[in-house]
This record gives structure tokens, C-alpha cells and sequence, in this order.
């Protein structure tokens, strides 16, 4: 075999001092650096990812884990990575796969947005002692409501169609039984059951396990219509068809052979080690009258008794998508942005095409408005949603509500090394290896998770009350609560804000 | 009436027809008697109405041809208008270059949404006989470009001889009672119901789309839309509407303005691969290279099933991949055509034949000939 | 049929959302056989709906008939439009007559009988297992992207009143660009395929039914289906197309680490 072009990308460094040889390393890594032979250790740090376990595992701290640097010439135009992936494609022939959300320095626009605080004229509510509701509902909403009966004892005509209810404007973003393991799904199941908000299964089917959680659960009906039955359909409080995601627009899901074991194939009907490559679109819904259809077909199977959400991802002409598939007949529309994450995307597709979303969303609320159709439908968005600030700016900017991926994933130990695809995820979460996720331990995951949320929600409530609102319907679209900082006058007018500095 | 209109329709927003590309699926049907026995309009309507669930109600249109035996030597302009001011801006225009022998309003039926619709007139004309510099249908195109240009406060519907188009915004079935589409009798008929992605507005943005002696109807989105813009701009084609079927109208204006049979003009939007190019013989292997190397720029690209009508017949045709259904079925001298065999069966209960459109390959049918469809 | 053990409902002037809504109640209500009379366009029939119930349609019933369907016994007198079978689970849909595209798209488990023929991108990513093996089987020809990423199950195209080869030697029962992608599950088509219309991913053999048990059950079901008599097709040559591996497109990804 030709030798390898490619420096390797990590050193791992072992501290002799402190290393008390327990070999934890050893069995902790999942991708094979640390080896204990004839008592000495082997180093294969080639292999080594930066997930961190071992460092972090390690009880003494001996190890540490260092970016291969040497002293390349520097150069603006021909990165460092630029480099090592055009070396790979050279020595593989393959296209590069890599995992989680776009890395690349576009701009943030969540860090270039500013909150609004009220004083004197409008005060503010004290959340720890007054009430601060964030119950979001998730659904269509008629045009108008009907009455009859005398005035003060009026009754409501007609009963309104399936909703969604949300104790906070926050949920578990899809992700696919496949891509992580049942112990992480289980994890997200049971913080959503806890704190009354929804998970969703992803493209991968249902595992029997999640069944005691389907009040809190969204099943999603993806190109591989995998795992599709009618059980699937009727568990679950909502169905969502997933016609793209901010990671990957315009491609299908990809779910490598190497992480197609037993349990997934068997769920999956697919063989044993075969890549699980959706196809890229549904092949029946070739045009925007064909979505329709399929959302009726879906609404006839559940016998019109739950909301159909259409998830896409965001890219250029996604307000005019979204007005389609308001008109569609969809009860709500997902938005993934550009930093959306993934179990495995072709690298290239991940960095380089889709929107950041608080331009999508901003775009989307925008036109649906002009046409008077944003009040028919709710907006849910995705991509890269770091913290309880970005929560409120999203909603600000026009969002219901919002899912969180990498968050979620981040909370339960994911270091962000993007080598989901291989199967080896030390942490025990976008593996499907029995030694790897029993690390995840549901009942510890699920706490974590809760803790997060409770305590996003709390931030939530905060930031609501520094503004003088109490419930979060007032937040929704809100744009006068948003100031822009350091954005040129396009931009601004682009997301809808004033500039930093301009009254109300 | 008309401040109503204009309250409906803000043609000022910036998400109007013609300020933004509208991408929008559809249903679509077309019609035609070999014999040239005329057939009504309520044929085509009752065709459509079975396809309702493929359209929101935000656009509908029909075309037909031999509906006008009296004035069948003169140009028939069907014209909106918004208001008397653009009717009298647009009678200048014409007056130019026509002599107007007769006009009228279309007759209509005013009621529920429509009572708030656009005026309707129609206009036959002849060219003026004296020393032109540019041919007649220069002249039509001419016309036609100049007066939409005032869009939207007029647009040419049609302006073919012996062709009408009506359309508007409505479910096709709702346009068909407003037009009284039951009166008309045509040798050919085509229709469409649109499902728009935008708001409800402006009637000559629906289709059919016309130009000239073609009239255009389209299931589909065309993803080649930017490229065949470029190449369309670069000849001098004004592209106002943004709309896939403008791009298709220009497109087949421009090739049969080059002597394109309606063959040739299937293979330029719908060329082999090139994989089947390979196993070609010559000289037909010589002919499609040349062809789709030259006209690259009018390759139609994505999903689309198309019904063309043309003075004495009709061409439809699927995309390679025929990514959208087209059904044709054949009773004695009418030949159907339907997104959906319902449609068909609708108006047709017993047809002799029956299929479906292969992806690729052109089906083009005219009156007065003996043989059965000719497929390219 | 005895007629009168049917519940007859007439469908003509009946919306979808109407028919389908008054099939779901009479099956809520313990009926197993029902008639849907003059039915034209009326999409959706039979979606989701689970139990042995046997529902006859005649007419042309609209789009994605029997989707999502779980066990039902589905016979249409006529012609069927797109979406057949799509994402179907269980049950058997008959179709006496010509089907659309999208025939068992996803489809994972019970049988669809077309008699002639059917459109494009028929039977993609059909997938399954050794216990659900769904079934399409085409009296007639197929359109192009026929099995296109096939996970599973069986595809039979027997073309009874066709040539199978033109004198070129292509296969004129199916169309380009078959078995794409194709990483579980056979085909088996009538007559014999060149080089050029399979793809790479898959490998080819030419049997008959007298040599092969299976295919020979699959002609016999079909037959029986529609009441023919196709035991002159014991002695064709079939080509059978099945996977080379699972892995069709792993070369074209670098999945390490």
C-alpha cells in the first residue's frame, strides 16, 4: 500500500508521572489510540479524534491530546484543512463524510443581534415570583373562530383541528435510530416526557422501546419511508414529513453500513451492513401538488386526528417553499438552518450550501405574512441553536418554537470530534456498539437533559421578564425586541431589525 | 369596481407576479378533434374539475383554437385590463400597427369573486397594409411585449388567429363559468389549474401563457430556468413574468422562428443522454450532438409534462426522467390529454387506447391527418 | 361475488374525503366486503387502513390507493393512477387492468398483481425480510427506474402479450436504468437483459421457471390472480437480477475516521 501523504491531526501526550497504567484509556477509546501490550503502552494516535474521553475519563489526568500543528508556510487562500481533505480525496477516492453541524466561520447572525430590556415606562416582571408562561401550541389555527349564543354565554361553533402542546417553545430535534444509539434516543424520550415538550424519531423508524413515551413523541416520515407502518403512524403526537435538513439540503439521509447492525436492519428492513442512502428526494413528490399529497395521504391514514409537519432546510428560495407548503395543507413548517447536525454528511454538502437560520426564518415569517397566511400555520426552527438567547432572538424573529440537536448531544458528553459516520463515538451516542452506549445510561441522560432545559426555560423566563412580558405568545415575531449590532443596512433590513441605537 | 380590484391585488408588493419567481404545480388537460368537428368548452372544464386537489384555487386558464370561424383571418388580442385608462393606452398601441375590425367585452358571468375581476374585451385586427420593415408576427410579438409591459395594469391573454385564451385566478372550473367557457367551440382545447406558492393577484399571471400562435399550459418546475433565461435574454427575449411556461413560450417562438419542426423541438428540451447518443447510428447521432451542443441553453431541466397548442394541433411532452404523469387516450377523432386518467375517463368513458407518455418522447397530433398520433 | 354479502357504496358524487370517511365507518362497523361503484379519481382509497376486510373498486380510482394500507384486500375493475401500493405494509392490491408510477414505493411487506402494465420508478427502495417479502408482479411492461435502490422483496415482469427482446437485443418489458442501486431483494424479468441496461451493482442470471421453484410460484399466483393460463412461459428464459453486495456506494465515500 502507498504511504500516506497526510500528517496525522492529533498527538496525544501521556504524562508518566501521573499515569497509574488502570488502562482506562484502553477501554475507553473508541477508535482503537490506546493499547496495553507486554506492560508497556502502545501509542496509535493517527487514529486519535479529539473526542476527549480518555482525557476526561483518565482519573489522574495524564493525558492530553494536542493539535499536530508543525510549521506549515502560512497561506490565507489554502487552509490547513483545505489541504489535509483535498490529500484524502487524493489517497481515497472517496468522497469525505463528516458528522454534526457546519464548522466554517460564516457569519453568526444570533451574535450580531441584541435583546431589549424594559425600564420605567414599561417594567419589567420579576420571574422568580409573578407568572411567566411559555406553553407554546403547535398546529393550524382556523381564520377566524365562530360563536353562537346570546352575547356573555356564547358557545364556540365547530371544534378546532389537532394541536401539538408544548409546555416550553423547545424540542428534541430528529434524530435517527441509526445515527445514535437507543440508549440517547431513550435519554431525549424521557427529559420530554418529563418536562412536557416532544422528541422526534428521525428517518430510522420507531425502536419498541420508545413506545411508553409516544405522547412525547413526533414520528417522521423521511424518502426511506423507513420503519413506515401504521403503528409508527398512530403512536406519536404528530407525523412530520422530513423533505430536507440544514446539514444536507437537497441529499437524502446517509446512515453508513458500518452502523447498520442487527437491530437497526431489522428496523430498517434493510441488509445487514448496507449504507442506508435515502434517496434524495421523496420520489413521490416531485412538485409542490404532489406534497399535498402526500400530506393527505398521511392525514387520511391517522384519520385527520394529528397535525403533519413538512421539515426542509433552509436554502435560497425556502420562503417561497414554505408558502407552498403552507398551501399545501401542512399544520406546521420545520426550517433546518445551515449549522443543522448529522450522523453522517458528505463534508462538502454540509459546508457549502443552505442558510444561516435566523435568515431563513426571518425570510419565511416575512413572506408568509405578506401572502396572510402566518397566522394558518406555526414555524418551528432548527440549526444551531446554542443557548437560551438564541431560543428568544429565533422567536423574536418569527419562530413558535425551536428543536435542538447539538445541544442536546453536547449535554450528553459529544465532544464535536464529527466522526459520528465511523460508529466508534467513544461517548456512547452515534454508535450502535453494545461496549460503546451502554456509556449512556438513560436515566443519568435523561437528567441532563431535563437539567439543561430547566434551566433554559428559566433563562427563557428571564429574559421575558426583563422585558416586560409574561407570556411568550407576546415574544413570537416581536422583531422591536431585537436591535442589530454590527450588520450593514441590507442585512438589517433583511432580518427585519433596527439598528442598535434607533427607539422603538 | 376597479378600486375594489386594486385593494385585492397590491401590484406595489414586492411578492407580485413578475417582481419574484413563483415556482408552482399544477394540473393540466388539452383536447383535440382530428376531424376538425368543433367541441365546447365544457368538455375541458368537466376535465379539470376531476384534477381539483391538484390546484389551490389561485390560477386557472383555458386555449382553444377554432372558436372564432367568422373572424378567422384576423389577429383575436383577448386583453385585460385593470382600469379605462390602461383601456385606452393599450387601443393606442394597437392602432399602430392594427386596424381594429371588431371589439367587445368577452362576455362573462360577474358573480361571488369574480364580481371584483378585471375587464375583459377582445379586439380583431388586421395589420395595417402599409410599408412594414418587420413581418407580421414581428409585429404580433412586438405588440405583445409592448403592451405587457405595462403589466399589471394590461396583458395580452392571446393574440393568435382563430385562438382565444381565458384564464384568471379561481379554481379552472370557477374560470370556465366566468368566460362561459360552455359558449366557445373549438377544434382544440388545453387547460391548466395552478397551485401557486404566492398570493392571489394578478389574472395574467395564470395560465395558459400565449404568445403569438402557441399557447402554452405546464406541470412542472424548471430547474434550467436561470440558464434558459441567459440564453433567451441573449436573443432579446423580454422575460417580465418569470414564470417556467413564459421561458417554454419564448423557447418554442424562438425555435420555430428558426424552422424547427415540432419534433426538433422536443429533442431540444427533452435531448437523449448522452449514454444513448453513444449507441445512435449516424446521421441521427450527428444531428442530436449537433443539436443539443447548439441549444444547449434551451435543455429543459426538471420535472415538467407540457401541452402545447398550436394552430391545428397540439404537442405534449414529459421530461427525460418523466418526473410528472401526462395520460393520453384516443375515442375515434378526439385525442385527450390529462394529468390524470380520470380526467379523462371523465369526458371519455370507453377509450379505444389508452397510455402514458413515455419521458422524452414528444406525442404531437393535427387535424386533418389519417394516421394515428404521431410519437416522436 | 355475491353481490348482495357486499355493502355497495356509490361513490359518484361522493368527495374522497366523504368515501373515505364512510369506508372507514362501515369497517368501524364490522363490514368485510365492500363495493365502490363509479368511482373516478377518487384518491387516497384505502390508505392506512388495517384488518382482512376485502374492498372492490370499480372505475379509476385516484392517487395512491391503498398507501400506508396494513391487510386489507384491495381489487380494482379498471385502471389505477400513481402511488399504488406506496409505503404499503400488508394486504394484496389487484389491479384488472394498467397501474401508474410509483407503484410499492417503500413498500415492506403483501402483494401487489398488476395485469399490464405500469409506469415508472416502480418498486423503489421496496425493502424487507425474510418474514414480510412484498411482491410486485407486472402482467405487462414497466417504465424506467424500475427497482431503483431495491432493499428488499421481489419484482416479477412477465409481459404475457409482448416480445420480450428487440432485434437489437435490449429488453423492451422494462426500461432504463433498472436496479439502480439495487442492494437487497431480486428481480426476475422475462427474456434476457444486455449488458448495457443493468447496472454494475448487479448480478445477472438467466434461468426458466421450470429450473427455478420460486419464479415458477410467483407465474402460478399471478395466473391464478387473473385467471390466465400462463403455462407457456415454463420454458422462457428469465433474466433474475439481485445485488452484488450491499454496499453499492461505499467506494464513492471515504468513511474513515
Amino acid at each position: 500500500m502507498p504511504r500516506s501523504l497526510i500528517q496525522q491531526e492529533f498527538l496525544v501526550k501521556r504524562d508518566e508521572e501521573r499515569c497509574i497504567e488502570c488502562k482506562v484509556c484502553v477501554r475507553q477509546c473508541g477508535f482503537g489510540v490506546h493499547e496495553y501490550q507486554d506492560g508497556k503502552f502502545i501509542l496509535n494516535d493517527h487514529n486519535c479524534v479529539n473526542c476527549q474521553r480518555c482525557v476526561i475519563m483518565c482519573p489522574t489526568g495524564a493525558l492530553e491530546i494536542l493539535e499536530n500543528k508543525g510549521v506549515p508556510r502560512r497561506n490565507a487562500y489554502w487552509s490547513e484543512h483545505s489541504v489535509r481533505d483535498l490529500r484524502r480525496q487524493a489517497e481515497s477516492g472517496g468522497s469525505l463524510l463528516t458528522g454534526m453541524g457546519c464548522d466554517r466561520s460564516y457569519p453568526i447572525y444570533f451574535d450580531h443581534i441584541l435583546l431589549n430590556a424594559s425600564q420605567v415606562s414599561n417594567p419589567s416582571i420579576d420571574p422568580l415570583r409573578e407568572p411567566m408562561e411559555v406553553r407554546t401550541y403547535l398546529g393550524v389555527k382556523p381564520d377566524k373562530l365562530s360563536f353562537t349564543g346570546t352575547p356573555g354565554q356564547e358557545r364556540l361553533v365547530g371544534s378546532l383541528p389537532p394541536v401539538v402542546k408544548l409546555e416550553a417553545p423547545v424540542m428534541f430535534s430528529a434524530m435517527s435510530f441509526g445515527s445514535i444509539s437507543k440508549n440517547t434516543a431513550l435519554s431525549m424520550a424521557r427529559a420530554a416526557a418529563e418536562l412536557g415538550i416532544m422528541f422526534n424519531t428521525g428517518e430510522g423508524g420507531m425502536h419498541p422501546d420508545l413506545a411508553p413515551y409516544q405522547d412525547n413523541m413526533i414520528v417522521q416520515v423521511a424518502s426511506g419511508r423507513f420503519g413506515v407502518d401504521s403503528t409508527y403512524l398512530n403512536s406519536g403526537r404528530m407525523v412530520e414529513i422530513k423533505i430536507g435538513q440544514g446539514a444536507k439540503p437537497g441529499i437524502g439521509g446517509h446512515l453508513p453500513g458500518e452502523k447498520v447492525k442487527e437491530e437497526i436492519a431489522v428496523t430498517r428492513g434493510i441488509p445487514q451492513g448496507a449504507d442506508a442512502i435515502s434517496p434524495a428526494p421523496h420520489h413521490d413528490i416531485y412538485s409542490i401538488e404532489d406534497l399535498r399529497q402526500l400530506i393527505y395521504t398521511l392525514k387520511e391514514a391517522t384519520n385527520y386526528q394529528k397535525p403533519v409537519s413538512v421539515k426542509i432546510a433552509a436554502v435560497h428560495n425556502v420562503a417561497a417553499i414554505a408558502s407552498g407548503i403552507a398551501r399545501a395543507g401542512a399544520d406546521i413548517i420545520t426550517v433546518d438552518g445551515l449549522r443543522g447536525g448529522t450522523g453522517a454528511a458528505p463534508k462538502m454538502i454540509r459546508d457549502h450550501i443552505g442558510l444561516p437560520i435566523e435568515l431563513a426564518i426571518s425570510a419565511v415569517d416575512r413572506r408568509l405574512r405578506q401572502e396572510g397566511i402566518r397566522e394558518r400555520v406555526s414555524l418551528v426552527a432548527a440549526g444551531g441553536i446554542r443557548c437560551s438567547a438564541d431560543l428568544v432572538k429565533i422567536i423574536c424573529l418569527g419562530a413558535d418554537a425551536a428543536y435542538i440537536g447539538t445541544a442536546a448531544l453536547l449535554a450528553l458528553g459529544c465532544h464535536l470530534c464529527q466522526k459520528c459516520y465511523t460508529g466508534n463515538c467513544s461517548w456512547g451516542i452515534a454508535t450502535q456498539d453494545p461496549y460503546l452506549t451502554r456509556r449512556i445510561n438513560p436515566e443519568l441522560g435523561a437528567e441532563r437533559l431535563s437539567n439543561l432545559i430547566k434551566v433554559w426555560i428559566h433563562e427563557l423566563k428571564e429574559f421575558m421578564g426583563a422585558m416586560g412580558i409574561n407570556a411568550v405568545e407576546s415574544l413570537r415575531g416581536n422583531r422591536l425586541q431585537l436591535r442589530g449590532v454590527g450588520l450593514p443596512r441590507n442585512e438589517l433590513e433583511q432580518l427585519g431589525i433596527k439598528q442598535a441605537g434607533e427607539s422603538m | 369596481m376597479f378600486s375594489e380590484y386594486r385593494e385585492f391585488y397590491d401590484y406595489d408588493n414586492d411578492i407580485c407576479e413578475g417582481k419574484v419567481r413563483i415556482p408552482s404545480g399544477c394540473a393540466i388537460a388539452g383536447l383535440i378533434n382530428r376531424e376538425s368537428k368543433k367541441v365546447k368548452g365544457d368538455t375541458i372544464a368537466k376535465m379539470m374539475a376531476v384534477m381539483h386537489e391538484r390546484s389551490n384555487g389561485l390560477g386557472g386558464g383555458f386555449a382553444a383554437y377554432g372558436i372564432y370561424p367568422e373572424h378567422n383571418t384576423d389577429y383575436a388580442f383577448h386583453l385585460l385590463f385593470m382600469d379605462d385608462q390602461s383601456k385606452k393606452e393599450v387601443e393606442a398601441i394597437l392602432v399602430k400597427g392594427f386596424r381594429i375590425e371588431d371589439q367587445q367585452e368577452i362576455p362573462v358571468r360577474r358573480v361571488g369573486a369574480h364580481r371584483n375581476a378585471p375587464l375583459v374585451w377582445r379586439y380583431f385586427c388586421s395589420p395595417l397594409d402599409k410599408e412594414r420593415e418587420i413581418t407580421e408576427e414581428d409585429l404580433l410579438l412586438k405588440t405583445t411585449m409592448r403592451i405587457n409591459r405595462m403589466a399589471p395594469r394590461a396583458s395580452v391573454m392571446s393574440c393568435g388567429k382563430n385562438l382565444g385564451v381565458f384564464k384568471g385566478v379561481g379554481y379552472p372550473e370557477e374560470i370556465a363559468e366566468f368566460y362561459r367557457i360552455d359558449e366557445y367551440q373549438g377544434y382544440s382545447w388545453i387547460g391548466h389549474g395552478r397551485f401557486p406558492t404566492n398570493t392571489p393577484g394578478w389574472w395574467g399571471g395564470a395560465h395558459p401563457f400565449s404568445l403569438g400562435e402557441t399557447a402554452v399550459v405546464h406541470n412542472g418546475e424548471l430547474s434550467s430556468y436561470g440558464a434558459n433565461k441567459s440564453f433567451l435574454e441573449n436573443y432579446g427575449y423580454e422575460l417580465s413574468l418569470r414564470t417556467d411556461t413564459e421561458v417554454l413560450a419564448y423557447a418554442i417562438h424562438y425555435l420555430r422562428s428558426q424552422g424547427f419542426s415540432w419534433d426538433l423541438v422536443s429533442k431540444v428540451f427533452a435531448p437523449p443522454h448522452w449514454v444513448e447518443h453513444e449507441r445512435m447510428e449516424e446521421p441521427e447521432r450527428e444531428l442530436y450532438g449537433a443539436l443539443r451542443r447548439v441549444y444547449a441553453g434551451l435543455l429543459m431541466n426538471g420535472p415538467f409534462s407540457i401541452i402545447v397548442a398550436f394552430s391545428g394541433g397540439l404537442m405534449a411532452l414529459n421530461d427525460r426522467l418523466k418526473l410528472r404523469p401526462l395520460v393520453a387516450g384516443e375515442a375515434g377523432a378526439n385525442l385527450f390529454l390529462a394529468s390524470e386518467e380520470a380526467a379523462i375517463r371523465r369526458v371519455c368513458p370507453q377509450p379505444e387506447n389508452l397510455w402514458s407518455l413515455k419521458g422524452g418522447e414528444a406525442l404531437i397530433s393535427r387535424v386533418e391527418e389519417e394516421s394515428a398520433c404521431h410519437v416522436a | 361475488m355475491n353481490v348482495k354479502e357486499m355493502k355497495i357504496i356509490e361513490s359518484k358524487d361522493l368527495n374522497y374525503q366523504e368515501l373515505n370517511q364512510i369506508v372507514r365507518w362501515s369497517l368501524e362497523e364490522g363490514e368485510d366486503r365492500l363495493l365502490l361503484r363509479g368511482v373516478n379519481g377518487h384518491r387516497y382509497i384505502g390508505v392506512g387502513l388495517e384488518g382482512k376486510a376485502r374492498l372492490e373498486v370499480e372505475g379509476t380510482p385516484g392517487n395512491n390507493l391503498g398507501a400506508m394500507m396494513n391487510g386489507l384486500t384491495v381489487s380494482v375493475y379498471g385502471n389505477a393512477q400513481d402511488g399504488v401500493g406506496n409505503t404499503m405494509h400488508s394486504g394484496v392490491i389487484t389491479i384488472w387492468g394498467m397501474a401508474g408510477d410509483i407503484v410499492g414505493y417503500g413498500m415492506r411487506g403483501g402483494k401487489i398483481f398488476v395485469r399490464d402494465d405500469v409506469g415508472w420508478r416502480v418498486g423503489i427502495h421496496m425493502k424487507g425480510n425474510e418474514s414480510t417479502r412484498p411482491v410486485i408482479m407486472i402482467g405487462g411492461k414497466a417504465g424506467d427506474f424500475l427497482g431503483e435502490y431495491m432493499a428488499g422483496g421481489t419484482i416479477v415482469v412477465l409481459g404475457v402479450n409482448e416480445k420480450p427482446n428487440d432485434a437489437a437485443g435490449a429488453n423492451n418489458l422494462v426500461g432504463k436504468y433498472i436496479a439502480s442501486g439495487m442492494h437487497g431483494g431480486q428481480m426476475y424479468i422475462r427474456g434476457t437483459a444486455p449488458e448495457w441496461q443493468i447496472p454494475e451493482q448487479a448480478r445477472v442470471e438467466e434461468i426458466t421457471p421450470e429450473q427455478c421453484g420460486e419464479l415458477q410460484n410467483y407465474i402460478n399466483e399471478f395466473a391464478r390472480e387473473f385467471d390466465l393460463d400462463c403455462s407457456d412461459l415454463r420454458r422462457e428464459v428469465f433474466t433474475r437480477i439481485t445485488p452484488c453486495g450491499t454496499r453499492p456506494y461505499a467506494h464513492l465515500y471515504d468513511h474513515s475516521a
